[in-house]
């Protein structure tokens, strides 16, 4: 089984998001970035649990420039077997859908796998572009994979529940809670990262199609206003927030 | 020109999200001066009503094989009501079927897509929430086509009053390679994401039997409940309660936290709601910063006197 993980590059949930160059570029500043909680904790263990019941390869897959190396050694050391890095700018969604695409189209993958958003950019977008580039089915937001075969059992969460679909490979899919635990990558694998192929291909021409124009910060919350009972709290819920 | 919306149905009627794109789609086309469309695949009945969201036509495809879902299909239906309509705006809900199509939709077209949108475009330019909500951003669309999927309860709806007229749609269905085998309702609770109100609790509730008040006083409010990710993660709650960055984002009306301190991680996941209310022994949580309303007291106390203070209101 041949199984791609495409991994971003995120800054760390407890990150102070600030912004430069007239608040139209974020801050890296003092950031930690590490691998997209939802391509690292689910799409890419996932994987490599499947991989580990029916034999085959993880390879991980990163769109962007040098710095996202040490992520990618991360991805390594949790238990890839080979990287993957598109030297190209992550300028939007469709054109970094593009470029997976258009490499993984050469290489015959049997799934591919990512987190179901980012936390930086929260699209949810990438993955669904790359099965229609690819003229894939695709799965959204899938809380459990199994394999049978060449054949996917899936369960996706929908409004107020769960739809199980059966899917034959090839198939793209993205990973929320509840396909896996994360893992602690352990020494050894920390080790065997360092040696473990990286593979740098060159970005491929495609056009864009967004452009951001600029961020702001939301308005700091006035105040909280404290509250003696719960009765004072019902009556002001309901006549000054008018939310009950 | 005209703007194209996709609502979404479920179980032969349209979804409450459905509404929400119908709204957004007519305010945008009237804003443009052109016709808001909607397109509607599968069996559903009621479709006029989306008149009075400024949806002068709704394409019908009611081929019941649709009413399984597959994004595959939906993306090439909606492809075609494009290039039928001439349509160079295409709106879908930014909820479990938007996130599955409108990708999609934006490959086949090669046209650019903003999700998540919190207000009508100016311009070509979307605003939405980045960074779990700590930020915003504002995107502009450089290509012909745009599409946008808005955010569930962000825009204020506008009743226009009429009743749309309903065209079936002759479309070509592709086949695809997605069964669906089973679709399991979660129960007949209240679906956190669609909920007003949404009462929630963490650890400082000391065990999972004690979750009865809360539940109680969720259901005089007609809310859903939801936990923190410590508490899913111990088995107190069922995980699809979970709310936070790692669990599920929910912008309700109303939300009450009790006994949850405020992780960074679990604000994420709800900095959307409207009015926060936060009960904890701790005056020193984090959460009261992002609370509208706080009480620092124990809920043991504090929860049941409002269930009192709720059905006195109400009687």
């Amino acid at each position: 089984m041949k199984i791609l993980v495409c991994i971003s590059k995120a800054p760390d949930t407890t990150a102070k998001i600030a912004f430069t160059d007239g608040d139209t570029k974020f801050d890296e500043g003092g950031v930690q970035f590490i691998v997209n909680p939802y391509d690292e904790w689910y799409a890419l263990v996932r994987g490599l649990e499947l991989k580990e019941a029916n034999g085959g390869t993880v390879t991980v897959l990163n769109v962007g420039g040098a710095d996202s190396d040490p992520i990618i050694r991360k991805a390594l050391a949790i238990g890839a077997d080979d990287a993957v890095r598109i030297d190209a700018e992550t300028i939007d969604a469709l054109y970094v859908a593009k470029q997976i695409a258009n490499y993984a189209k050469e290489q015959g993958y049997d799934m591919i796998l990512a987190g179901k958003e980012t936390i930086d950019y929260n699209g949810s977008q990438v993955a669904g572009m790359i099965a229609e580039l690819m003229d894939a089915p695709y799965v959204s937001l899938a809380s459990k994979l199994d394999m049978n075969g060449n054949t996917a059992t899936i369960e996706r969460e929908i409004e107020g529940g769960v739809e199980v679909i059966e899917v034959n490979t090839p198939f793209v899919l993205s990973a929320a809670k509840g396909m896996s635990e994360a893992r602690i990558p352990n020494m050894r694998g920390i080790m065997a990262a360092r040696s473990k192929p990286l593979t740098v291909v060159p970005a491929s021409e495609a056009s864009t199609s967004t452009a951001i124009k600029g961020f702001t910060l939301p308005p700091a919350k006035s105040g909280c206003k404290f509250v003696d009972t719960a009765e004072e709290l019902v009556e002001l819920l309901h006549n000054e927030a008018k939310a009950i | 020109m005209s703007v194209l919306i996709y609502t979404d149905s479920s179980n032969g009627a349209l979804t409450k999200n459905a509404f929400e794109a119908a709204n957004y789609g007519g305010q945008l086309a009237k804003a443009a001066g052109t016709d808001a469309i909607a397109v509607v695949v599968g069996s559903a009945s009621g479709l006029e009503d989306l008149g009075n969201y400024g949806i002068s036509k709704v394409m019908h495809v009611s081929d019941a094989s649709l009413d399984n879902f597959d994004p595959q299909k939906i993306a090439h239906i909606v492809a075609a009501a494009a290039n039928e309509t001439g349509a160079d705006t295409i709106v879908f809900a930014h909820d479990y079927t938007g996130k599955s199509v409108a990708p999609r939709l934006s490959a086949k077209l090669d046209a650019g897509l903003v999700t998540g949108a919190i207000a009508l475009p100016n311009g070509n330019v979307v605003k939405k929430a980045v960074f779990s909500g700590k930020a915003f951003a504002e995107i502009e669309i450089t290509t012909a086509i745009k599409i946008i999927s808005v955010l569930p309860n962000s825009l204020d709806k506008v009743e226009t009053g009429g009743s749309a007229e309903v065209v079936a749609f002759s479309v070509e269905i592709p086949t695809t390679g997605i069964t669906v085998k089973e679709i399991k309702k979660e129960s007949t609770e209240l679906s956190l994401t669609e909920a007003d109100v949404v009462v929630s609790a963490g650890r400082g509730l000391k065990g999972p039997e004690n979750w009865g008040m809360i539940e109680e006083l969720a259901k005089e409010l007609g809310a859903a409940t939801a936990c923190s990710r410590p508490v899913a993660d111990i088995g107190w709650r069922p995980h699809h309660e979970h709310v936070g960055q790692t669990g599920i984002a929910i912008r309700p009306n109303l939300y009450i936290a009790t006994g949850i301190s405020g992780a960074i991680q679990h604000l994420a996941g709800v900095n959307g709601s409207k009015v926060i209310v936060v009960i904890n022994t701790d005056s020193e949580a984090p959460f009261f910063k992002a609370a509208d309303y706080g009480i620092v007291g124990d809920a043991f106390e504090i929860i049941p006197k409002m269930i009192e203070a709720i059905k006195k209101l109400k009687a």
